[in-house]
């Protein structure tokens, strides 16, 4: 425990997240084991997963990086159609479904990665509210494009055509992408175990980023631009950097979402669903990974945890959001909070990162 | 760092709450729901998502009014075959489909009404299909709902069956020369329809001169898609689409002195109850519809007059096509003989014997309805025209 108290905090935090994801995970599947979760919450928990990863992948934007962006739906798109694409072509050349779902994720990552790439060269010249309406802009173009999309394979190979369904696929081919029908999966290949070693995943890559000389130089332009310019840090570099990264686990999110699902159009990846991804980042505060974990989590279960209420969901769930959001921010709460910590240090001091622990 | 330190108690605790409200919810309903379903034991537990929310609630609404209407008509009636109805909310997602769909599972649903809407029904028909819960979707009308699954019906017609079907009547009634269609490209409805209009018609010699697109978010404006139609010389537009739109492409075309004839689907349906829309300027549309609210049979005047008085409204071909599916599976269970107290499995296989036998009169569609074993409908369009705020029979 003493050890665990010397550490830094930075290393603690991010201990202390995956412990949190590792336990979540470990106590899901003993119950799913066991006496079962119910349909609801077993059909939800891939896509928490993914949801998950967006919300750290987007944190590493906005919170580390401080660029507010308003397309971060656009990259799972981006990823879940390239991935599914790639997985459904595999389906009679790669038998094993794990196999098939990394090489998709992979896949979906890379394309997501390169897009964010292309954009973020022009885009991260720019600051604040025009990098916000630029991305946002961004993730209007990728529906559209992909609405429009069809992607068929056949034994001639790739066919593509734009508009109108101009695919003629011989015997035997495959519709990908088709317009507005989207994808149709052939199989589910996504699983549970998949989606929470995606989460660690990004978890490790997001806290080794974040904690390194590279993290510390995106934190450095983040809170001062022109004094991290004047001391040699390329602004434009770290940001690209942090963008792409930030893309490439979306694109992975996308896949892993994507093949969860029997179908998906590109209506899903709207403006709503990158808001709805800011919302779990601000409401897990900004910078703070495991915060994005929680909020995502709870986000994602609550509306339907709310069905109960049939009509007036929707509005619980805002009022809902609009309470958590004044808790955690009202000061009268904090000091409250502060008062029973300090207390609790007062009484135990050394055992406090133990309560914390328990208080989780 | 205290602020970090208060966010994360905030947060620890915000999740053990929801967690628990869920798994509470999960684990205390069941044992719940499995003492109704026991103590009632005499009533089938019919379940169905539909957008009750949102942009398509209009949809949703219906179906459930329509259903309810239905279930309420048969229990009060006090026969042998007694519904309890229960429908989720899938804001038309079909990720949030598939939690409604296994919340109605949790729920003990034994039939399935399927989902309103054609992406969600698409999912949801799988999870159907792999938990063997016999599904009946009164408005999902894309082919791959049905496809590859044996316990996946339709009450509606297939998408590509009515561009079939409009291509069909416009040409056999001469109603127009020159076609032209506006569709809306990001819509599966609206494209399949128009694909097989395209396709038949260039079969029948049917002259189509040009077409236009719009999409979500460029739905307003019509002016450049009718003067491209006004310049193609079209005497008929073909819109495969909702009234929505629908009804901003007759207001725009009125404001322009443009007077062609229109051609809607069902989905055109609903144009005359919308909202701050002028009925006068849809005299004259045509539309392919199964159902007609001014029918003068004693099962539409009930159904509509009763609809009505609940509702204040007039309903849709959704409402219809819902409650035709409560009293298709009255039907179809009273013929198999089956019983409340069998499982959702056993039901399925019964009813995947019966319904390609089972002859069905109702609501919607022109006389008999029946289903093939691939579980599409075949039942026979009414040709309408709007006549003074109403819907006409066309001869």
């Amino acid at each position: 425990m003493m050890k665990f108290r010397r550490m830094k905090k930075s290393t603690r935090t991010s201990f202390f997240t995956y412990a949190l994801v590792i336990v979540a995970f470990l106590v899901i599947q003993i119950l799913r084991g066991t006496v079962g979760i119910g349909s609801l919450l077993e059909g939800q928990l891939i896509p928490i997963c993914a949801y998950i990863v967006m919300a750290v992948s987007l944190n590493l934007v906005v919170g580390i990086s401080g660029e507010l962006s308003l397309g971060h739906a656009g990259f799972m798109s981006v990823g879940a159609f390239a991935g599914c694409s790639m997985a459904n072509a595999l389906q009679n050349v790669v038998a094993a479904e794990p196999v098939r779902l990394v090489i998709a994720i992979l896949f979906g990552a890379l394309m997501a990665a390169l897009a964010g790439f292309l954009i973020g060269i022009p885009v991260l010249r720019l600051n604040g509210d025009y990098l916000a309406i630029v991305t946002l802009a961004f993730g209007e173009i990728i529906k559209t494009i992909v609405t429009n999309l069809y992607v068929g394979v056949d034994g001639n190979g790739l066919q593509a055509s734009f508009v109108n369904d101009n695919t003629k696929l011989a015997e035997g081919g495959i519709a990908l992408i088709k317009g507005p029908m989207g994808v149709s999966n052939a199989a589910r290949i996504s699983s549970f175990v998949a989606g929470f070693l995606l989460v660690m995943l990004t978890l490790i890559i997001v806290f080794n980023l974040v904690n390194s000389r590279a993290g510390r130089a995106i934190m450095a332009t983040r809170d001062n631009r022109i004094a991290a310019e004047s001391v040699g840090i390329s602004v434009t570099k770290y940001k690209l950097m942090a963008f792409t990264v930030s893309a490439a686990l979306a694109g992975a999110a996308g896949t892993l979402y994507g093949c969860s699902q029997i179908t998906f159009a590109a209506n899903k990846f709207d403006f709503n669903t990158s808001i709805l991804i800011l919302v779990f980042v601000v409401l897990g505060g900004l910078g703070n990974m495991w915060g994005s974990v929680i909020a995502a989590a709870a986000l994602t279960i609550l509306p339907e945890a709310l069905r109960q209420f049939s009509d007036y969901r929707m509005l619980v769930y805002a009022i809902v959001l609009i309470l958590v959001m004044l808790a955690t921010n009202s000061p009268a709460i904090r000091s409250f909070f502060i008062r029973i910590f300090r207390r609790e240090k007062d009484e135990d001091g050394p055992s406090r990162s133990m309560k914390k622990e328990a208080a989780k | 760092m205290k602020k970090l330190r208060i966010l994360s108690l905030a947060m620890a605790a915000a999740m053990s709450v929801s967690l628990l409200a869920g798994c509470s919810n999960g684990t205390a309903t069941t044992p719940e729901d499995d003492t109704t379903s026991t103590a009632t034991g005499t009533a089938f537990k019919i379940g169905g998502t539909a957008p009750l929310t949102g942009d398509a609630s209009i949809y949703g609404l219906a179906v459930q009014r329509g259903a309810q209407i239905a279930v309420d008509e048969i229990n009060a009636e006090g026969g042998s075959i007694q519904f309890e109805l229960k429908y989720e909310d899938d804001v038309n997602d079909p990720e949030k489909a598939v939690n409604a769909y296994n919340t109605l599972k949790d729920w003990g649903m034994q039939l399935s009404l399927g989902s309103v809407t054609t992406k969600p029904c698409e999912s949801t028909s799988v999870y159907n299909f792999e938990d063997r819960i016999f599904a009946l979707t009164p408005s999902a009308s894309s082919t791959a709902v049905v496809e590859g699954k044996d316990n996946v019906y339709q009450m509606c017609f297939t998408d590509p069956n009515q561009g079939l079907a409009s291509a069909d009547y416009i040409n056999s009634q001469g109603l127009g020369e020159k076609v032209f269609i506006i569709w809306k490209n990001d819509d599966v409805y609206s494209t399949g329809i128009k694909d097989t209009f395209m396709a038949e018609a260039e079969k029948l010699g049917l002259e189509v001169v040009g077409d236009a697109t719009f999409a979500t978010g460029n739905d307003q404006d019509f002016s450049v898609q009718l003067n491209q139609a006004k310049e193609a010389g079209a005497d008929l537009l073909f819109l495969p689409m909702y009234y929505q739109p629908a009804s901003l492409i007759l207001a725009q075309a009125d404001a322009m002195g443009y007077e062609p004839k229109f051609f809607g689907v069902d989905g055109m349906d609903g144009i005359l109850t919308m909202e701050g829309f002028d009925a006068s300027l849809a005299e004259g549309v045509m539309l392919l519809t199964p159902f007609n609210a001014d029918a003068t049979d004693d099962a539409t005047v009930n159904f509509v007059t009763k609809y009505k008085e609940l509702y204040g409204e007039v309903p849709n071909q959704f409402a219809a096509d819902a409650y035709d599916c409560v009293y298709a599976y009255k039907l179809a269970l009273e013929t198999a003989g089956c019983t409340p107290d069998m499982t959702a499995e056993e039901l399925c296989d019964k009813m995947i014997e019966t319904f390609p036998t089972i002859t069905f009169t109702g609501l919607t569609g022109d006389g008999d309805i029946t289903w093939q074993t691939d579980g599409k409908v075949s039942k026979a369009p009414k040709g309408m025209v709007i006549q003074n705020g109403a819907y006409v029979g066309m001869e």
